[in-house]
């Protein structure tokens, strides 16, 4: 292939270009898998910025679910979860749960009688390390039907343009049957009063290997009672944290946490869809809220209540938004833990 | 004093292209999983999570086998420059894989994140919940995975260039089985 008067810069040259070729072949291909050429793919980063309100985000918060208060309790297992899932908080006895309150916004002024969604952040820890972690609301179904058309939704409510929202509700019918629950459903004046839904479908395998789909909600004991939105307009703006602390001093608070087990054909994949009432549900145990905290120095400030952090006997399923909402949580959490400084962790005896 | 290796031995060779593999799909794991929100994102953590572990291991085995059988001296006529980055991006390749699981693990760790190896093993935490060692792990975790993989591309770079251009068995001294052998026939006839 070479001739012996060649000179050695002449004869590198062909091997010089082959590896240039291929480092630079390797270099494309991870800008590629890091999406520097697909500007169309929906990151974490996307979906966080698009919640951002117009004035920008409350550095050193939570993107969304910006408003909250803390508290602490237990979760007392009655020992049925076990015939669905082999997770250890389903084994009868009392496990420690940290958790939060909050709105569904990421406008940390908004007050909250202007927030129609509320929302409710869980941790329960089982001895050995084990974490379940989840964060429900208290709308029965949700928005839209898949990750994408989330964000489509948050771009569309953000929008200038005036027929965004109209544009957006045309092409996702799924949306008016939320936009009823919202306008019908009955306020209530307190996080006491609300249910808290997971919405999303996830896998409860047993310990003999027996897998269901299941949803979840946590029913208060505490008797809802509606109160016109007009009148919660007129109490403070952070209303909802003030009764919360105050309540918690007459005694704990209960949630009873109900198992619903899919039936073959239910919509497991879509929380914008309901499954029939009737289906198979289970009371597993009771979530038993002792004491709120504010936020700022309180323990469910540095927990992500990222809804994939499970046990074992608890997966995720076909469901495309807890993996949709652990990297936008994780994006989140990276961004607010970067900017702590701007959100200072106030001494307690400097709290109201 | 022991004679100076020819090449590597078949346990260092081993070592080498198993842990390449595992190298290249970690960094490309890892930016993948970080610009996605699709359901392939939970798999992409699980695998970057269990694959850091086992990439932990095999490093430190790695060097403790370096350690006991050395390395093949590199050609007495490279030019002192190449020697120095042949050197120097060894000594950093082999602290990255050793600090980037650390760095990842502690990150998660300071973040309050359970580490699930493999869908079942629970690693421990090793630092506390921190905002401020959080970021810093995060930051040092992020830019130092492209240090990593800039350094993976000159080392290819070297690596075709020994084989391609100087022929000084540099390569061949790392090279699989098959291709060495060839070397070997066509050197001794």
């Amino acid at each position: 292939m070479s001739s012996p008067d060649r000179s050695p810069a002449r004869v590198a040259v062909g091997p010089m270009v082959l590896i240039a070729l291929v480092v630079g072949a390797a270099a494309a291909a991870f800008a590629y898998t890091a999406g520097w050429f697909s500007p169309e793919r929906l990151t974490p980063d996307k979906v966080v910025d698009a919640f951002a309100p117009s004035a920008g985000p409350a550095l050193g918060h939570r993107r969304n679910h910006v408003k909250g208060i803390c508290f602490t309790g237990r979760f007392e297992a009655n020992g049925e979860g076990v015939t669905l899932s082999d997770a250890p908080m389903f084994h009868a006895g009392q496990y420690s749960a940290i958790g939060r309150f909050n709105l569904a916004t990421a406008d940390i002024n908004a007050a909250d009688a202007t927030v129609r969604v509320r929302g409710m952040g869980l941790q329960i820890a089982a001895p050995g390390g084990q974490l379940w972690r989840m964060a429900m609301i208290d709308s029965p179904f949700f928005t839209v039907s898949t990750p994408q058309a989330l964000y489509g939704l948050v771009v569309a409510s953000g929008s200038k343009d005036p027929d965004a929202m109209k544009t957006f509700a045309g092409t996702h019918p799924e949306l008016a049957h939320f936009g009823a629950w919202a306008r019908t459903a009955p306020w209530t004046g307190s996080y006491a009063e609300e249910p808290y839904n997971s919405l999303n479908s996830f896998v409860f395998t047993s310990a003999s290997g027996a897998a269901h789909t299941v949803r979840w909600s946590l029913l208060p004991s505490a008797q809802p009672i509606p109160v016109p939105p007009d009148e919660l307009a007129k109490r403070a703006p952070d209303f909802l944290e003030r009764e919360i602390a105050e309540r918690i001093k007459a005694g704990p608070l209960r949630w009873t946490l109900v198992i619903r087990v899919a039936d073959g054909a239910d919509p497991t994949a879509d929380p914008s869809q309901e499954w029939p009432r009737n289906r198979r549900a289970v009371d597993v145990g009771t979530l038993v809220v002792q004491a709120i905290e504010p936020e700022a120095n309180g323990p469910c400030r540095d927990i992500n209540y990222d809804p994939t952090v499970l046990p074992t006997g608890i997966s995720t399923s076909d469901d495309p938004f807890p993996a949709a909402r652990s990297s936008a949580y994780r994006r989140s959490f990276d961004l607010r833990t970067a900017e702590a400084a701007h959100y200072p962790a106030t001494p307690s005896e400097a709290t109201p | 004093m022991i004679p100076t290796p020819q090449r590597f031995t078949p346990l260092q060779r081993a070592l080498h292209w198993l842990m390449a593999v595992c190298i290249l799909a970690m960094l490309f794991i890892g930016v993948g999983m970080v610009s996605t929100i699709a359901p392939k994102y939970l798999p992409l953590v699980a695998i970057h999570e269990s694959l850091g572990t086992v990439i932990l291991l095999l490093a430190l085995i790695r060097l403790a086998v370096r350690w006991r059988y050395g390395a093949p001296a590199l050609p007495a006529d490279l030019p002192a420059p190449m020697k120095l980055a042949a050197e120097l991006s060894h000594y950093i390749l082999y602290a990255l894989m050793i600090a980037m699981p650390l760095l990842g693990w502690a990150m998660l760790s300071c973040a309050n994140y359970p580490v699930v190896l493999f869908g079942g093993l629970h690693l421990p935490m090793i630092l506390p919940p921190s905002d401020s060692l959080h970021t810093l792990l995060w930051n040092a975790h992020f830019s130092l995975a492209f240090v990593f993989f800039a350094l993976v591309l000159m080392h290819l770079a070297a690596a075709l260039f020994h084989a391609l251009v100087r022929h000084d068995g540099v390569f061949e001294a790392m090279a699989p089985e098959l291709r060495s052998k060839s070397v070997r026939d066509r050197a001794s006839p």
